[in-house]
């Protein structure tokens, strides 16, 4: 076991590194920097003043020395500046990271809360009407856009209760912050909710067939207790691997949905970034997201050892 | 002894053998009538998107003051945005760009997936190592971020959006195909395909390639409605298919927070056009896995 987390981490530093590099080269094949940017923005370009900028950013360097500066701050902590605020970047992420993390933390809840329990009513119910509104539920759930079905929730706050829910100021209380997340968390979570209904239908309805599942009816046990008891302790093993693909599908559609509801977290900031070419923060941002996955996923198949005392990793 | 009083042509054999396409047709609708209900609105989209010029009379790209967010009604069946432009026609000649980019996409990602998957299934060693790195590497991002970066690098256009969205397809297709070809090759009838001869370039062609298209069709029908879903949202955010295209998701974008007060037929039109055809992808996507994988038929 020590062994196999040493080589897993030894592999997610190398993904790290690659994804460093790649992310580095592409952000540099977009034609124009922050430099161009804003002189086209001002209207007349003055070619020293330019100049000057590119070499205050340090866009001057070459390639592979602008890689080195970035890598070897970002090794000590030094993530530089934003070009657009001047701001560091630690400051710009640092306020912005937890509103983020508390939005998905709401919406992994909202998925699990109606998932698991649909998609097992699901697979009980197998080919009667619950599992018909169930399938056309997950299924629907996977094909509305996030963002699309955000401000279909907006439209329906203006028609019932006269106002939009959005993040114009910061929420003062505990409560008001909790009310409006909770709302473009159910979005996000929806679509989400539907991935886990469908494995735990899956899973739930392999395991419905194992023998001991029959040994248990044929001994009498009710079906409460078989489903319940039996089945379900081990159809969920499966379903908490999920929670590693959940991480980065929830990423997707909290960039969506926090652009729709106004919300100041990482995901919208990482989109304004890309179209103003602030590297910086692009660079740092999608080596967060990326360490985001790598360890949600390490920690997912760990938990499943721990879980499952079947499965060993050497 | 007596002749047969009938040619052997005339054997009812003969005649059930050979099926008509409608016998097929039926039998699917009723083996899966979720997947038919799927592929009734996937062939409706792919109908408004060949024929958008037929399908509606009014262009989707001229503008007129006076109509300017006019509700629906008779003159325009769905409304009319803020420019004046036909809220059904542009969502008709919409379905045009959706399933371009949704199909093209999902066609790249599949082929480059493929020979890289074939490639490294078959060949294993240092290949093998180095571009299951790459694609660890890739599967670091959602598809989403990977894609919205590739859509800024390389610039907004049609072109550029179709390999932005492909290319976080590659790694899905590439594993499946890399696992299936791994056990593929162990098996008797590549062994003696290789003991009578055969070069192993061709192998991998004429034997193992055929056998791995079953998980590609149904990896490749799950895949085109997030092909689609990912346009949507990278044209939503300003990065995916530039104007004056109509596409579905910069339709929502330009109406989005503005309009949800004034005009809601342009926030929920566009909006129901994506969710229904990815729902006929899914929904014919589930059939067709149930139909061409066997272990998943039981459930």
């Amino acid at each position: 076991m020590t062994s196999y987390i040493i080589r897993r981490l030894l592999l997610m530093v190398v993904t790290l590194v690659g994804m460093s590099i790649i992310i580095f080269i592409l952000l540099r094949l977009v034609p124009g920097n922050i430099a161009d940017i804003l002189f086209d923005s001002a209207g007349f370009i003055d070619p020293q003043e330019k100049a000057y900028l590119e070499k205050e950013l340090g866009l001057d360097l070459p390639l592979w020395e602008q890689y080195w500066v970035w890598i070897s701050g970002l090794v000590q902590g030094d993530l530089g500046y934003s070009y657009v605020s001047e701001l560091p970047t630690v400051d710009e992420l640092a306020p912005r990271i937890p509103i983020t993390a508390k939005l998905a933390g709401l919406a992994l809840f909202f998925s699990v809360l109606f998932g698991l329990p649909l998609g097992v009513i699901s697979a009980v119910k197998q080919n009667r009407w619950p599992d018909y509104v169930v399938r056309l539920v997950s299924l629907s759930g996977l094909s509305l856009p996030s963002f699309w079905l955000g401000l279909l929730i907006l439209m329906a706050f203006v028609a019932w209760a006269g106002y939009i829910p959005i993040y114009t100021n910061p929420p003062e209380t505990w409560y008001e912050e909790l009310w409006l997340l909770t709302i473009p968390a159910a979005a996000v979570g929806f679509r989400a909710s539907a991935i886990i209904m469908r494995l735990t239908r899956s899973s739930m309805l392999e395991v419905m067939r194992q023998d001991y599942v029959r040994t248990a009816r044929s001994k009498g046990a009710s079906e409460n207790v078989i489903n319940y008891k039996h089945a379900l302790r081990n159809a969920i093993l499966p379903v908490t691997t999920i929670i590693g693909i959940e991480a980065a599908f929830l990423i997707g559609g909290l960039i969506v949905t926090e652009t729709v509801f106004n919300i100041p977290g990482v995901a919208r900031f990482l989109v304004e970034a890309i179209q103003w070419r602030d590297y910086p923060i692009v660079q740092n941002l999608v080596m967060l997201i990326a360490l985001v996955v790598v360890v949600m996923n390490l920690l997912v198949d760990l938990l499943y050892a721990v879980l499952d005392p079947r499965i060993r990793y050497s | 002894m007596t002749t047969p009083n009938f040619t052997i042509e005339e054997l009812p054999s003969a005649e059930v053998r050979r099926k008509g396409a409608w016998y097929h047709v039926r039998t699917f609708c009723r083996r899966y009538p979720l997947g038919a209900v799927g592929a009734a609105i996937t062939i409706l989209f792919v109908f408004a998107a060949v024929f958008a010029e037929f399908v509606t009379g009014m262009d989707p790209y001229s503008t007129n003051a006076a109509s300017s967010l006019a509700a629906p009604g008779a003159e325009h069946l769905l409304g009319a945005d803020v420019m004046g432009r036909d809220m059904f026609s542009r969502i008709v000649y919409g379905a045009r760009i959706s399933l371009i980019v949704g199909v093209g996409s999902t066609f790249v990602g599949c082929l480059f997936g493929v020979i890289i998957g074939l490639a490294s299934g078959y060949l294993l060693g240092w290949f093998d190592l180095l571009t299951q790195r790459v694609i660890d590497i890739m599967q670091a991002l959602p598809l989403l971020v990977l894609a919205l970066v590739m859509a800024a690098a390389l610039g907004p256009s049609l072109e550029n959006t179709i390999i932005a969205i492909s290319i976080p397809l590659i790694p899905n297709v590439a594993r499946i195909i890399r696992s299936n070809t791994m056990s593929l090759r162990e098996m008797p009838f590549v062994e003696s395909a290789r003991a009578s001869g055969m070069s192993e370039w061709r192998i991998a062609i004429r034997h193992v390639l055929p056998n791995t298209l079953a998980p590609l069709i149904v990896l490749s029908t799950a895949q085109l409605g997030a092909a689609i879903l990912t346009e949507a949202s990278l044209s939503f955010l300003g990065l995916g298919i530039p104007e004056p295209h109509a596409s579905w998701g910069r339709m929502l974008s330009e109406s989005a927070a503005e309009y949800v007060r004034t005009a809601p037929w342009l926030v929920i039109f566009p909006g129901l056009a994506i969710s229904l055809v990815v729902f006929g992808t899914n929904l014919l996507g589930d059939a067709v896995r149930d139909m061409l994988d066997p272990r998943q038929r039981k459930t």
